[in-house]
């Protein structure tokens, strides 16, 4: 009735028609201004810093530096407790760690007032030779964190004194055995760069105290739970004195899973008892967020002549930069959600380090290593093939996994900690494979078509897996509750970044309740009056959130039934979204609403459920490109995209949809131009849009996505998640089908036409 | 400096600094649809109506704009609601941070062009960065506006 319906976001009207609804819209029109002064150097030492000339000025309300803020150490990721990543970074600090780092924060009337004070704050600094090369930062001597009494929460390899943030190693079966026993071994080195999240909306915070004198932040955050946690631990607030709000916010992709300006204007307001609010400039969310991590990956896979698989070894150098967000997760989701596709391997291995360098840190962004590995190992797969002389596709066919199919590596591999084994119930990939190859038409146009002496058309194709939320670690949770005359309130701690999870929650409750949607009103993400939800992070929403939701509306048909009985004084009553009935009578769910409320057996029906999954199912897809490329040049562009995806059941086909189309258009990007540059001194040199080029609509020919028929047995109504799966496939497609019409391997992401044609010219 | 701005045939007096944007102006007169997306010029989401040409407001001063007629989202009235029902049909608004912005760049597009081309349409919009959608959703949502106001304009 309400599921598998391409229904409009519930906020969709609001948002087009400009509705105020994000941070910046509902700050207090006389919060002070809040900016931070950042460091120009990629690492130094602060010997001396005087801001008295800024803090007389009439203006300024508030001027911050290490010395006046608390010493917590924390890590800003944004993760359930206790984190996976180090904590290694401080408020503010008297070392900074790269350009863009913060040295004092500073609080005024106006942004002019903010940014002459900043200009009159006397920095003295020690600088330092920085570590800039990822490559060189193990063991080298100069070292990032260097005695600064950084720790893990529990053992994530970190060893600071090696600038290792984190490090993991697994091997199933023996690695170095089938690879002496395969007929041909293949081995091959792959880059992939920093990537920015380019969300439209900045970063932005503001704070104030309330009538109960409590702080109250309204945030642009994918995880208002850990930020209220976050802010409480490191800057020694009462938990019960913050209460944190996520309006509507302006795309996150992993983003906005961090702390970023929420502990600078907690700290502006709890000082000056003043409202304040931090909209980040552009140029901040390029320098002092976070980007993707950048890795090097070392692949071998060895294999018999008839193509069968035997083993795949994976070893990966990501670097994190000045610190150590997600490091330790991010490195293990480029192997365990990639690897697995290819299960039918007698040994796999997987190890990795993540250094530290002085550059902008690296954290979350969609696909969070998936799409890292998946380029290495889908480019790899077409290498093996071309070894093994065996069409690619047939050798995908031949060993990637299938509908109620296992892998080793979901039981020993989790995200900072082992797993759990899963026995794969959905994976329509052979069906995905098969629709794709008809709909691009690979059989005429693979390798490749001449279009005239200088151009050709060919095609490139990529398999992809990824989650759906951390088994045993994620936890989602929703309440229900009945309102006179039949209205529901569905209230969730689900953060709806744009994905529209609102409404596909809204969609799930009224699926079990038998009701139209539009009988419940959604309200998301308040630490005071939703319950918990870990917040938009590794494709759990519709999963894990999702099964919370569907649980408090089960409980309701419950509670619905059993004021049914009791209104009849019968043990049989039925209820079918609209009436309750008893064997011989009916009432509307209206009347019997309003009854409970104001005359009869009155109470307040509310129910509550919560869901912690014991697995992931992965959705899959396939993706394959038709590019069009000048061999004189080795200029290339996207002509099509087919994209044919296994999400289980598309609780919102539409919403669905178009997760997986902007996924692939931030892959293209990635693919294609995408890059995050430093000078030898450390300085982003991609720092506006101007510079960091993201994809326009005027640059790629045409996306075809469409989704197969699938059911997953444990998902709400058969669903799985589709917010991350949508970026993994471009990377690997595109260098596929440039291998297929050039005839070279492009191992360095982004792949640019100069690179290309130097290969080509072996140059 | 006192100025006189007319904002979807509003008349509002104002105070502004000599080097304030249009952008800022506008948020402080309550138009927040008007958003900043970036500091070089370069997302198209602070575009507004200024005599029917599509601008981005924050690079344009506030004083400039006396005199002219300014259109945002909140101006639109119907065909805003219109735009907005097929955009949302597609479910392509997402994060919705580019939708008002794009809500009028569409309007002022088919004020210049009658029936533009999938060509035109592109090169036109160019300036109006989305970082959700992939666009697609977009071509879908302002082909079927089209035709439901070529049907409705017969």
């Amino acid at each position: 009735m309400a599921v598998n319906k391409p229904i409009r976001k519930i906020d969709g009207m609001g948002l087009t028609q400009g509705k105020p609804a994000y941070t910046d819209d509902l700050a207090p029109q006389d919060a002070l201004i809040v900016k931070a002064l950042r460091s120009p150097y990629a690492y130094a030492k602060i010997i001396s810093i005087d801001t008295s000339l800024a803090e007389k000025m009439p203006e300024i309300k508030c001027v911050l530096t290490y010395k006046n803020v608390p010493d917590n150490l924390m890590t800003r990721a944004g993760q359930g407790y206790p984190e996976p990543s180090p904590y290694d970074k401080k408020v503010l600090a008297d070392v900074v760690r790269y350009v863009g780092d913060a040295v004092a924060i500073v609080a005024g009337t106006s942004v002019k007032a903010v940014e002459q004070a900043m200009k009159k704050i006397k920095v003295d600094y020690e600088i330092y030779k920085p570590i800039l090369d990822f490559e060189k930062a193990k063991d080298n001597p100069v070292k990032v964190h260097d005695n600064d009494g950084t720790f893990e929460m529990f053992d994530i390899g970190h060893f600071p004194d090696r600038n290792l943030a984190a490090g993991y190693a697994m091997e199933i079966g023996s690695v170095e055995k089938e690879l002496n026993s395969s007929d041909v071994v293949y081995e091959g080195r792959y880059y992939t760069q920093a990537q920015s999240h380019a969300m439209t909306e900045p970063h932005s915070s503001t704070a104030y105290l309330d009538y109960q004198e409590r702080l109250n932040i309204i945030t642009s955050t994918q995880t208002p739970f850990h930020i209220r946690r976050i802010l409480s631990r490191t800057l020694n607030i009462p938990m019960e004195k913050i209460k944190v709000f996520k309006p509507r916010v302006g795309g996150g992709y992993g983003g906005k899973q961090a702390v970023h300006g929420e502990v600078f204007v907690s700290l502006v307001t709890m000082m000056t008892g003043l409202p304040s609010k931090y909209i980040y400039t552009r140029r901040e969310v390029f320098e002092s967020t976070y980007s993707r991590h950048a890795m090097r990956i070392d692949m071998k896979i060895g294999a018999m002549k008839d193509g069968t698989i035997q083993v795949i070894d994976m070893n990966i150098l990501s670097n994190t930069g000045a610190y150590g967000e997600h490091a330790l997760t991010v490195l293990m989701v480029a192997g365990s959600k990639t690897l697995p596709l290819y299960n039918k391997v007698k040994a796999v291995g997987f190890r990795g380090d993540v250094v530290y360098t002085n550059l902008t840190p690296a954290g979350a962004y969609r696909g969070y290593g998936a799409v890292q590995g998946n380029f290495a190992l889908e480019s790899a797969i077409d290498e093996l093939a071309e070894i093994l002389n065996i069409d690619p596709i047939e050798l995908r066919k031949k060993n990637m996994i299938k509908e109620m199919e296992t892998s080793k590596i979901f039981e020993v591999m989790g995200e900072g900690k082992e797993g759990s084994p899963m026995t794969v119930e959905s994976c329509k990939l052979d069906i995905c494979l098969e629709n794709v190859l008809n709909k691009i038409g690979w059989k005429e146009k693979y390798p490749c078509v001449e279009v005239d002496e200088n151009t050709v058309r060919s095609v490139g194709l990529a398999l992809a897996m990824q989650g759906s939320g951390i088994p045993f670690i994620d936890m989602g949770s929703a309440s229900i509750k009945l309102n006179d005359f039949g209205t529901f309130n569905l209230t969730i701690g689900a953060t709806d970044i744009g994905t529209g999870s609102d409404t596909i929650l809204a969609q799930i409750a009224a699926e079990v309740l038998q009701i139209p949607v539009n009988k419940i009103s959604v309200y998301s993400s308040d630490t005071d009056l939703t319950p918990f939800d870990v917040g938009a992070y590794a494709s759990s929403t519709t999963y894990v959130s999702g099964n919370g939701v569907k649980r408090a509306a089960e409980k309701m048909v419950q509670e619905i039934l059993r004021i049914g009985r009791e209104h009849f004084d019968s043990d049989e009553v039925s209820y079918d979204g609209e009436y309750i009935y008893s064997k011989d009578d009916k009432i509307s769910l209206v009347d019997l609403a309003t009854i409970i409320t104001y005359s009869e057996n009155q109470q307040q029906l509310q129910t509550i459920g919560s869901y912690v999954g014991e697995t992931a199912p992965p959705p899959y897809m396939v993706g394959a490109v038709e590019i069009e490329i000048d061999k004189r040049t080795g200029q290339y562009k996207i002509l099509d995209y087919y994209a044919s995806v296994d999400c289980g059941t598309t609780i919102n086909p539409n919403l669905a949809k178009i997760q997986v189309e902007g996924g692939l258009l931030q892959g293209i990007g990635m693919a294609s131009y995408e890059e995050v540059n430093h000078t030898d001194e450390g300085r982003l040199v991609n720092s506006s849009f101007m510079k960091y080029r993201i994809p326009t609509r005027e640059e790629v020919g045409e996306i075809h996505v469409e989704f197969v028929e699938s059911y997953e047995p444990s998902g709400p109504f058969g669903a799985k998640s589709v917010g991350e799966i949508g970026i993994d496939t471009p990377p690997a497609a595109i260098a596929n089908a440039i291998k297929n019409a050039m005839g070279v391997r492009i191992n360095k992401l982004p792949i640019k036409a100069e690179d290309i044609w130097m290969k080509k010219n072996n140059l | 400096m006192e100025i006189t701005l007319n904002v979807n045939h509003n008349i509002h007096k104002v105070l502004v600094e000599s080097d304030e944007m249009l952008l800022d102006t506008l948020r402080k007169l309550g138009y927040k649809s008007v958003k900043k997306g970036c500091d070089t010029t370069t997302c198209g989401i602070c575009s507004v109506s200024i005599d029917d040409e599509l601008i981005p407001s924050c690079s344009y001063l506030s004083y400039r704009a006396e005199g002219k007629k300014i259109l945002t989202v909140e101006g639109l009235k119907e065909d805003a609601r219109k735009i907005g029902e097929a955009l949302t049909a597609e479910g392509v608004e997402q994060c919705g941070y580019c939708s008002p912005s794009l809500v009028v760049a569409i309007h002022t597009m088919l004020k210049q062009y009658e029936d533009p081309s999938d060509e035109e349409i592109k090169h036109y919009l160019v300036g109006n960065l989305c970082r959700c959608s992939g666009y697609e959703g977009h071509n879908r949502a302002i082909k079927h506006y089209m035709e439901v106001r070529h049907d409705g304009s017969k």
